[in-house]
């Protein structure tokens, strides 16, 4: 009898995890048994036919890669940029959303159907937007007289015009995810600046961005980490072009897969693997801290 | 009460959920080696006697999306199955470019290819692996009828693995002949008259373009550099060679490195919205008279006469002029080429194929079906009397051998950048000295993971 009890005790504390089971295998199949392969194939020269050892070489020659250095660049600007923009307007636009005007529902959907897009698609389409000549924006752009610039042929404004195109594309989920954090401010603040005399201005500055900080670190986390990996977007506009200049880590990667140059592109997954790691986990710890309890 | 209908909704999603997944990855496997062995019911035939009733057989056909190439797909299949009843052709295609290139390595790797499958020859197939991944066919009856020419860029290791699928095809300048009429300039013998026509182009204020860039399309960007290497192998026969082994670079030959100055040369004489226009733009372009000439595949006959078929005998060809008058070649491709999957279920229907597409009756068909801009590298094929003006500028360079094969046939290495390389001169943002090293220090990544020697 004593021994039964026992018996419960130890399967109380141990059942719940019966539960990830079933997504646990998924896990281990999908995912860490591939990363784990990943790193060993990365030391080989692989034709996915057969494999021969080579220790670090692909590394190697992953960093004399003449446009590594572009395509890091070009993934900073464009993880900073795209997660600037998505964390300031996805802001502006959850907080004009949250006060009570009458369109909000309609606009709330304006603004989230870009999500649901397919990114191939919406690439495709602001491609042809961005035609030099014969595009639709640079059309608008002539009836008020102005000569709109070659959005995606121009080397210095090709990435920015990517960028733009996915901020479009994002600022739905940020928008929503600042409206659940401004949502769940609790009402004695509000009450209280109006007991002080305090206007809109200080229900910003003072309540909404301090106490919005854990939406506001989610939203900075995810955006950059996927700013950091983006590839499907730039690829479906400009291919990595014109030329270089729009290449990304994750493009070159591309590039050299389709080139059949298996173990150099693995390797070169798990250089963005650690990048990303190497960049978010110290984020992760910087922005936490200065999260206030409510 | 409530508690027990809420548990039993839960249990039976959960059911259905494993259900769903589980036959999505039963039905995905069997989609998958459908499409690549043929239809799970076909059988072997035993024998090609058309007497014999035969077991019904679906083969299974990969071929790009070139419209060539769908033409000539279109025009054969169709004459194949009314000779051969028992055999049912299945089309399927794949993007030309970079990612038809990885589409086919990845099919391969994955085991579900075709049984037949049409791509490139020379460096590309090299890249294929073919010992593992395709059908010996060195001691095939119908190998006799294929010209040497040919059987050099399906040679490897001394085995040959595919038979031509079209005509060969010739890489240089398409000019519209009544635009150089109207502005009095003559075909250039030399690199430098060509130089001297664009200016004259540009200076003569009326809006054409000097030289047409379709750069969307980015593959043709290469264009003017492939097609100057008959050049560069009159200049130094062995380049070729050398350049497989490692002694001779594109960046410190003169001869080679022309090539890369020439594309340098004409940056500035492209039509304004060249990084965003496509080859069909390109062609329409030429055909309408708004562009002089255009540095693209002879090929390119085909759009031509599916959208212009008027201005077909407005337009002339010539090949990338050297330094020289005495120097002048073409640059040919090879035709396109079918292979047998390794693997394939269905080896006698396949050569089969094979066999008719290399028949007089077959390649009479694939004349029919699209305008050959060269021999079709068959036994006695020949040539159609009635060919338009394009076809003729070829003829006296075929009939006087003055040919080379592309870089791409005689050596196994082509670097996978020199696209963008390329579009990244000709939008004037590298210098052609830097490019050609660039494009060196690419090809080292290629000739390495083919394990070749040297390097």
């Amino acid at each position: 009898m004593s021994g039964g009890k026992k018996v419960t005790k130890v399967f109380k504390r141990v059942y719940p995890f019966y539960f990830l089971i079933p997504a646990g295998i998924f896990y281990i199949l999908l995912f860490l048994v591939p990363t784990a392969v990943s790193f060993f194939f990365s030391l080989t020269r692989w034709s996915l036919m057969d494999w021969s050892f080579i220790g670090l070489d692909n590394f190697v020659t992953f960093f004399k890669e003449p446009w590594l250095y572009t395509g890091l660049q070009n993934t900073m600007i464009f993880a900073i940029l795209t997660s600037g923009l998505k964390v300031v307007f996805g802001l502006l636009l959850g907080v004009f959303l949250c006060s009570r005007i009458k369109s909000g529902e309609f606009i709330k959907s304006l603004v989230f159907f870009p999500v649901l897009v397919s990114t191939i698609a919406v690439g495709i389409t602001f491609e042809n937007l961005m035609h030099p000549s014969n595009g639709i924006i640079n059309g608008f752009l002539a009836w008020f007289g102005l000569k709109g610039p070659n959005w995606l042929g121009d080397p210095d404004l090709a990435l920015v015009s990517v960028a733009l195109v996915d901020v479009w594309k994002g600022i739905g989920i940020a928008t929503v995810i600042f409206i659940a954090g401004i949502k769940s401010i609790p009402e004695e603040y509000s009450e209280a600046l109006q007991i002080d005399g305090g206007n809109a201005w200080h229900k910003f500055w003072n309540i909404i961005i301090p106490l919005s900080r854990p939406a506001m670190n989610t939203v900075i986390m995810l955006s950059l980490i996927g700013g950091l990996k983006t590839f499907d977007l730039i690829w479906a506009m400009t291919k990595g072009g014109p030329g270089f200049s729009t290449d990304t880590i994750a493009s070159i990667i591309f590039k050299q897969y389709q080139a059949g140059f298996y173990g150099l592109s693995t390797a070169g997954n798990v250089i963005l693997f650690l990048i990303v790691i190497l960049i978010v986990m110290p984020l992760m710890k910087l922005l936490t801290r200065n999260e206030v309890e409510m | 009460m409530k508690f027990r209908k809420k548990k039993g909704l839960v249990l039976g999603l959960y059911a259905l959920l494993m259900v769903a997944l589980l036959s999505a990855c039963a039905s995905g496997n069997n989609a998958g080696s459908n499409a690549g062995n043929g239809s799970g019911s076909s059988a072997n035939t035993n024998s090609s006697d058309t007497g014999k009733q035969q077991e019904q057989v679906t083969l299974t056909v990969l071929v790009n999306n070139l419209q060539t190439n769908l033409n000539m797909i279109d025009a054969i299949v169709p004459e194949f199955e009314k000779r051969y009843e028992h055999i049912k052709i299945e089309v399927d295609t794949y993007p030309a470019g970079g990612e038809g290139d990885n589409l086919i390595k990845t099919r391969l790797a994955t085991g579900d290819m075709a049984d037949v499958f049409i791509y490139n020859s020379g460096s590309l197939l090299q890249a294929l692996y073919p010992e593992h991944n395709i059908l010996d066919l060195t001691n095939e009856p119908f190998q006799d009828r294929v010209l040497d020419a040919f059987k050099r860029s399906v040679n490897v290791n001394g085995k040959l693995y595919g038979v031509p699928f079209g005509a060969t095809n010739v890489g240089g300048w398409l000019y519209n002949k009544k635009v150089f009429e109207q502005l009095g300039i003559l075909v250039p013998k030399t690199w430098d008259e060509l130089m001297a026509n664009l200016e004259t182009i540009k200076q003569s204020g009326t809006g054409i373009t000097p030289v047409i860039g379709a750069y969307k399309d980015s593959w043709s960007a290469q264009m003017i550099i492939l097609s100057d290497f008959y050049n560069v192998n009159a200049a130094d026969p062995n380049f070729a060679d050398d350049y497989t082994a490692n002694k001779a670079k594109y960046a410190t030959h003169p001869a080679a490195l022309r090539s890369f100055q020439k594309l340098g040369d004409i940056v500035g004489y492209m039509n304004e919205d060249f990084l965003a226009s496509t080859v069909d733009v390109g062609i329409a372009m030429l055909a309408e008279g708004r562009g002089a000439q255009f540095p693209i595949f002879t090929s390119q006959i085909n759009t031509l006469k599916q959208n212009h078929p008027d201005k077909m005998d407005d337009i002339g060809f010539f090949p990338t002029p050297s330094d020289s008058p005495d120097v002048n070649g073409l640059t040919i491709w090879m035709p396109w080429t079918a292979y047998i999957y390794k693997n394939t279920k269905n080896v006698e229907a396949a050569k089969t194929f094979l066999d008719f597409i290399t028949s007089q009756e077959g390649v009479n068909i694939l004349q029919s079906a699209t305008t050959p801009t060269g021999p079709h590298l068959i036994r006695d094929a020949e040539l159609p009397q009635d060919v338009p003006a394009l076809v003729k500028d070829l003829l006296p360079y075929f009939e006087s051998e003055q040919l080379s094969p592309a870089l791409e046939y005689l050596s196994p290495i082509k670097g996978p950048n020199l696209i963008n390389i390329v579009v990244e001169v000709g939008a004037g943002f590298r210098s052609p000295e830097e490019a050609a090293a660039l494009y060196d220090s690419d090809v080292e990544k290629q000739a390495q993971q083919l394990g070749l020697e040297g390097w």
